[in-house]
């Protein structure tokens, strides 16, 4: 790469006429043998022009000095800055402040005292604004070797927001002499960008275009987009100019339609009569409830109103409209194509294979950020269906209240930020409380009324929907239908970020991670303890179970308990990322049965597989239609609905005589 | 001899636990036949395969002169095609009164119009009547069958099997929970119903089964053990190790 | 066999006579055609409960006698309701566009751009979407009023039970239906203005000189037709042996199978006529609410609907009728505010607030400890028992009638 640019910068100062001869010799315009003396002979002898410079005129001057040693960069800022005046009598030039009366003045390399000068001695010098560019240019060769590191920080920060031609050679010149390899390597790739943007040579700029690869920067692209920029122009003959591609009228993408606007556009072919002006120049010449002796009434067809149209043309009312066999004969006899603005075919088509692998790249990156982005949702549905799946597996029954359950814990969140005001405390303490009230409620919901319905899941499913539509109620009326706010402590702001595409939000992996933790968690209870011993005989068999000593009542209860309990927990996470309202979770329900239905019940890795199917479609879907979140949705339910023709029973189902067929 | 049906070489596996393995059956258009074997020895399973409740892993099921093949058909259409079922626990519709039970069972077209639009007639009417009496339940086809005892919901669940008017009837424990009198009933109704039918018996009952008086097949392990008149099956030395336990 | 029709089946004259003279009572007393004591928006809503008896009939079809749990029914109706108001809506902007035009009379063409400009301005787009072709046609779009939702139960049903699914899962299928319907309704492209949906639907075109005072009297008789044939017609669905077919699936489908009946078949069919009666409920309904929009297909309302069947009585047609009228009505007399407040002297129970808790909890107990619904008091009334079997259900579905919810 360094070696490259290397000789990108020599190919560069070849071609650049202001350095043609020294920069290859001289890297450094700097350089500090330059006789003390010098700047002041220079000032001396361009006094006439420094004093009055025209853009077209100063460029070599503003060489001179650069070239002319120290305290050249402090005088052409005094220059850029007006600080400069020259005196009437000689034309010597001094920095001059005015002061009292008249001006104290100062000499323009040293700065020593020089006196003063009445007002009327001295006309201060006020390059105009593109005399000062030209200063500025050659100036940023100063400061990009400035000793200090900030100023040239600051003069590359300068560039990539308005490099130009200008910048070219300095920014070259003052690669080789830069000690920080971090501020070189952006030099580097500064002076590649400005290349490819504003370089003369088309075989350096398609150097520079190809040592930047696959780059995925955003200015990388943003320096190869107006090459590509194009404009589509209609010839008389072949096309001229860097061709894009030429285009034939009536094929996909460009309609004979398009071919005559752009010859219109062009005016190389007359307007032709839209509907609206047709309307309106017939009406203008209704006589007596008729147009041209064709009564009103009879002009509701198309037809109808070009033969009245027809008929004033030829009684001259009326300009002549292009006819249809005119507009077909024009297009026919022009050539069309989209033209580059850039007139070099190999800059364009270097630059169209780098964007091409640039692109490819970026949709990789894409891809990986959405499988960051499918990866949270999945891990927050996770933690919203594993309740639901447990106690689906265990008891069969479709908790329709578990929705109603997160937004419970997500309340409890923003009761105990209303008490504990420190954001970090307060999410460790809301989280096991979430916990406590929601497995409360479980526990409760269970005793009360799941148990004497036993084994009648839809009749359970319809009361938990009572429920479910009182609390959502009873929610309102405690909080309030405005959004409650529950803050994520302050280090889970911002996001990790990995390149320009993919990034993703601390909030999210803290999810995730909860979400790795709740599997855990839930993988040592069911495989090694006691409880979840039993609670997988009671999901297999409930009567043999219950005959081997197992009490099926507190299995359920318990798993109804845990079930809430988790609910509870995915409410906290969910709420410092969603808006807090008493139809939180109601807006993930479905989901969450999506989830259970299409994993599987009974095996806690038929959820994960469930929940990374469903969030991993529903991005998927949205980045296919990335402005329309609802038809993700759609999309993404039909999909499920298909999949339980393949898998009735879920990704992960119970096998055997244990299935109940 | 080409029976009715011809079941051969299925095996199907549960969990890793093969139900049925490398099973062979045949049985003709009119023939009684008892299947016996000890518990997990596959003789529901090998009901479900023949009636299409469990599709078998691999193997074959062929039905009637042109040898359909049953694997192909669900449930009901193997219904239709004439295999009735007699379940092991009595299982009829006990909202629905014993008339109505007998009326769905009678043959008939099953398509939804055709049903819809369908009206008993009087020969309907007579025909339920007439196999009530024939199950005894005469005096109750207006109750519903919710209400009936174990043993005449048995009768019932006989009299429905009889309605559909099956080729081959597959008879589950007929005899369980059923009296000594009602017991001697069925054998007299399997032995007449056998005359014309073909009819799967599976039954523990040992006693049942020697006065069925017909060739039996001892299931194990998923397979045929031995096939042939009572006497001479539990002469085989096999047999007597694993079922009889001797 | 007619007259064994009605003698065997009794509560149809009953049911008939009640509706007839509950229609006579309204036209009666309404602003239109009597003495003015009932307001022309009390006939609205009256109209529109039976719309809502109406679907209610369907559900019990379905659920009460078939064993399934349809969350996603009111994806029927709604989607009759927006068949008839894409006629009602583009019709009347059709003579709005045409009683404003000056000048020369429009084409076809500029007819067209006019009346999609009005409809669909909303939505930021002045083209009328494909789905609009028929609109211009009455019959046309009647037929679609059983045509798309017919089409959509038969194409979901068929996959659905193809797959065998059963129980809890297919009520979840049906919820996901009705959200992935209302999902794509609510977007603004898909054709149907989106979330504003279609308004204006109570202006009938060609009728205006009636008012609305006269069209509310019709939509009522026309509802209470509806009623009283779609009551005619489900009677005699579940009286004869097709009946027995679908309440034997009810109670243990794989029995039913054994008996050679294609029990997807069945399902099918009563859910997609179902569909059908549905749409129609919704058909009559819009017109008299004025305003259809994607909300009214989300799965909650489907939810209230199953609310509605079971507090009423599942398994009986007049059970469900009961329980539609009897929870939309007393529900639009809480929320509507005329409820007096409760003073608990702590505290003041406001019913706009407070009737959601009491409809969850009441109707958490009539599942609980009366799951015959209102129509358990009926048979209170009538000395009616349920058998006594322990506590088991009647079947091994999970839709089987509960020992409790039968009839001795």
């Amino acid at each position: 790469m360094r070696r490259l640019l290397l000789a990108l910068a020599a190919s560069l100062a070849l071609s650049a006429p202001l350095c043609a001869q020294d920069a290859p010799s001289e890297p450094s315009p700097v350089a500090a043998e330059a006789p003390a003396s010098g700047l002041a002979a220079v000032i001396a002898e361009h006094k006439a022009d420094i004093a009055k410079p025209s853009r077209q005129s100063i460029a070599p001057v503003i060489a001179a000095l650069g070239k002319a040693g120290p305290g050249a960069p402090d005088f052409l800022e005094a220059w850029a800055d007006k600080a400069l005046g020259s005196r009437k009598s000689d034309g010597a030039i001094f920095r001059v402040k005015k002061a009292g009366a008249g001006y104290a003045l100062f000499d323009p390399v040293t700065g020593a005292d020089a006196g003063e000068a009445p007002r009327a001695e001295i006309s201060e010098i006020k390059p105009n604004a593109g005399v000062r560019g030209l200063i500025a240019a050659a100036l940023i060769r100063f400061q990009l070797s400035d000793p200090d590191i900030a100023k040239r920080q600051a003069a590359l920060t300068a560039l990539s927001r308005d490099g130009g031609p200008q910048h070219l050679e300095p920014l070259a010149a003052a690669i080789a002499d830069e000690p920080d390899p971090a501020i070189r390597a952006q030099k580097e790739r500064m002076l590649g960008l400005l290349t490819i943007r504003f370089g003369t040579d088309p075989a350096a700029r398609v150097a520079a275009i190809e040592g930047f690869g696959a780059d995925l920067g955003l200015d990388f692209r943003a320096a190869l987009n107006p090459l590509l920029a194009t404009k589509r122009q209609a010839f008389n003959a072949a096309p001229e100019g860097n061709v894009a591609a030429e285009l034939r009228p009536g094929k996909p993408g460009f309609s004979a339609e398009e071919a005559y606007d752009l010859l219109v556009a062009e005016g190389r072919a007359p307007a032709r009569l839209t509907r609206a002006d047709l309307r309106a120049a017939l009406e203008a010449h209704i006589e007596n409830g008729a147009v041209a002796g064709i009564p009103l009434a009879d002009l509701d067809t198309p037809a109808r109103r070009d033969a009245a149209y027809t008929a004033l043309e030829g009684a001259g009312a009326v300009p002549a409209a292009a006819t249809d066999d005119e507009v077909a004969q024009s297009v026919a006899a022009h050539r069309y194509a989209d033209i580059y603005a850039e007139p070099d075919a190999a800059v364009t088509a270097a630059a169209a294979s780098a964007l091409k692998s640039v692109s490819l790249k970026v949709d990789a990156m894409h891809g990986a950020d959405l499988a960051l982005d499918a990866l949270s949702l999945a891990s927050i549905y996770f933690l919203a269906a594993i309740g639901l799946a447990v106690t689906f597996g265990v008891m069969r029954v479709i908790n329709m209240a578990h929705g109603e359950f997160i937004t419970m814990g997500a309340y409890t969140g923003y009761v105990v930020q209303q008490h504990i005001s420190d954001y970090t405390i307060s999410i460790l303490v809301a989280l096991p409380l979430a916990f406590a009230v929601t497995f409360a409620a479980g526990v409760a919901m269970e005793r009360l009324v799941i148990r004497h319905l036993l084994r009648r899941p839809l009749e359970t499913l319809l009361a938990t929907f009572g429920i479910s539509i009182a609390l959502q109620q009873l929610f309102k009326n405690i909080f309030g239908t405005q959004a409650r706010p529950l803050t994520a402590p302050e280090w889970l702001d911002g996001a990790w970020v990995l390149n320009d595409i993919v990034g993703i939000s601390y909030i999210r992996i803290a999810i995730f991670v909860l979400a790795l933790v709740f599997l855990g968690l839930f993988l040592f209870v069911m495989n090694r303890t006691r409880l979840g011993l039993e609670v997988r005989a009671v999901t297999q068999n409930p009567s043999m179970a219950a005959s081997m000593g197992i009490n099926p009542d507190r299995i359920n209860m318990l798993t109804f308990g845990l079930g809430s309990g988790i609910a509870g927990i995915a409410g906290v996470a969910i709420g410092l990322f969603a808006k807090v309202t008493s139809e939180l979770g109601a807006d993930y329900i479905v989901q969450s049965f999506m989830t259970v239905v299409v994993g599987g019940v009974g095996n806690i890795w038929g959820t994960l597989a469930g929940a990374a199917l469903v969030g991993g479609l529903q991005k998927g879907i949205e980045a296919l239609n990335p402005s329309n979140t609802l038809a993700a949705q759609t999309y993404m339910i039909l999909f499920i609905i298909v999949f339980i023709q393949f898998r009735p029973r879920g990704i992960i189902a119970l096998k055997g005589r244990a299935a109940g067929d | 001899m080409s029976g009715l049906l011809e079941v051969s070489g299925i095996s199907v596996t549960f969990d890793g636990f093969r139900a049925i393995n490398n099973l062979s059956f045949s049985i003709g258009a009119a023939e009684l036949r008892a299947v016996i074997g000890p518990n997990g020895a596959g003789k529901t399973t090998f009901m479900d395969i023949v009636t299409g409740k469990t599709r078998p892993d691999e193997g074959r099921v062929l039905w009637g002169e042109r040898s359909i093949d049953l694997l192909r058909l669900d449930e009901a259409q193997i219904a239709r095609a004439g295999v009735g079922r007699k379940f092991q626990r009595p299982t009829v519709f006990e909202d629905q009164t014993v008339a109505e039970n007998l009326m769905m069972a009678l043959k008939a077209h099953r398509s939804p119009w055709r049903v819809l639009l369908w009206k008993p007639a009087a020969a309907d009417h007579a025909r339920v009547e007439a196999l009530a009496v024939q199950v005894g339940l005469g005096d109750s086809l207006s109750r519903k069958s919710g209400e009936l005892s174990h043993g005449q919901k048995q009768w019932l669940e006989i009299g429905m099997l009889l309605a559909q008017e099956p080729r081959l009837l597959l008879v589950d424990e007929p005899a369980a929970g059923m009296t000594l009198a009602e017991r001697e009933q069925t054998t007299t109704l399997l032995v007449e119903l056998a005359k014309t039918h073909a009819v799967v018996v599976v039954e523990h009952d040992m006693d049942f089964v020697r006065r069925l008086n017909c060739k039996v097949t001892v299931l194990h392990e998923g397979s045929v053990l031995a096939e042939g008149s009572l006497d001479h099956v539990t002469a085989n030395q096999q047999v007597i190790e694993v079922y009889l336990g001797r | 066999m007619t007259q064994g029709f009605l003698s065997r089946n009794p509560s149809v004259l009953i049911f008939l006579l009640a509706l007839s003279i509950f229609t006579l009572v309204v036209t009666v007393l309404s602003n239109a055609y009597g003495l003015d004591l009932v307001s022309t928006s009390m006939v609205k809503t009256l109209g529109k409960t039976l719309c809502l008896c109406l679907i209610a009939l369907a559900m019990d079809l379905v659920w009460g006698y078939m064993g399934i749990l349809s969350l996603g029914h009111f994806a029927f109706f709604g989607l009759g309701g927006y068949m008839v108001g894409m006629w009602l809506m583009y019709a009347r902007t059709r003579d709005i566009v045409l009683s404003s035009a000056a000048g020369l009379p429009m084409t076809p063409q500029e007819l067209n751009d006019a009346i999609a400009t009005q409809i669909f301005g909303v939505v930021g787009t002045s083209e009328m979407p494909a789905v609009w072709a028929f609109a211009g046609s009455l019959p046309a779009q009647l037929a679609l009023v059983l045509i798309v939702p017919g089409l959509l139960a038969l194409v979901f049903g068929w996959l659905a039970f193809r797959a065998r699914v059963t129980g809890v899962y297919l009520s979840i299928l049906t919820q996901a239906m009705t959200l992935a319907l209302a999902l794509y309704l609510f977007q603004n492209d898909s054709g149907l203005r989106g979330n504003n949906g279609l308004s204006g639907l109570q202006n009938i075109p060609g009728l205006a000189w009636a008012g609305q005072d006269r069209l509310s009297v019709w939509f009522l008789w026309a509802s209470a037709l509806a009623l009283g044939l779609g009551y005619l017609a489900a009677t005699f669905i579940v009286s004869g042996k097709f009946g027995s077919v679908m309440r034997a699936i009810r109670d243990d489908e794989a029995r039913v199978r054994f008996l050679g009946y294609p029990v997807e078949g069945y399902k099918l069919f009563v859910f997609t006529l179902t569909a059908l009666i549905a749409a129609i409920a919704g058909a009559l309904y819009y017109p008299q609410a004025g305003i259809i929009n994607p909300a009214e297909i989300a799965p909650i309302a489907s939810i209230y609907l199953a609310v509605w069947v079971a507090i009423g009585g599942r398994g009986r047609l007049w059970g469900a009728v009961l329980g539609a009228a009897f929870v939309s009505l007393v529900s639009t007399w809480f929320t509507g505010g005329r409820a007096p407040d409760l003073n608990l002297g702590f505290y003041i129970v406001k019913w706009v607030d407070w009737w959601q808790v009491l409809l969850g909890l009441s109707f958490v107990l009539v599942t609980l400890f009366a799951p015959k619904g209102l129509s358990g008091l009926v048979d209170l009334l009538t000395g009616l028992r349920p058998p006594s079997r322990r506590g088991a259900p009647l079947g091994p579905n999970e839709g089987a009638l509960q020992e409790r919810e039968a009839q001795e």
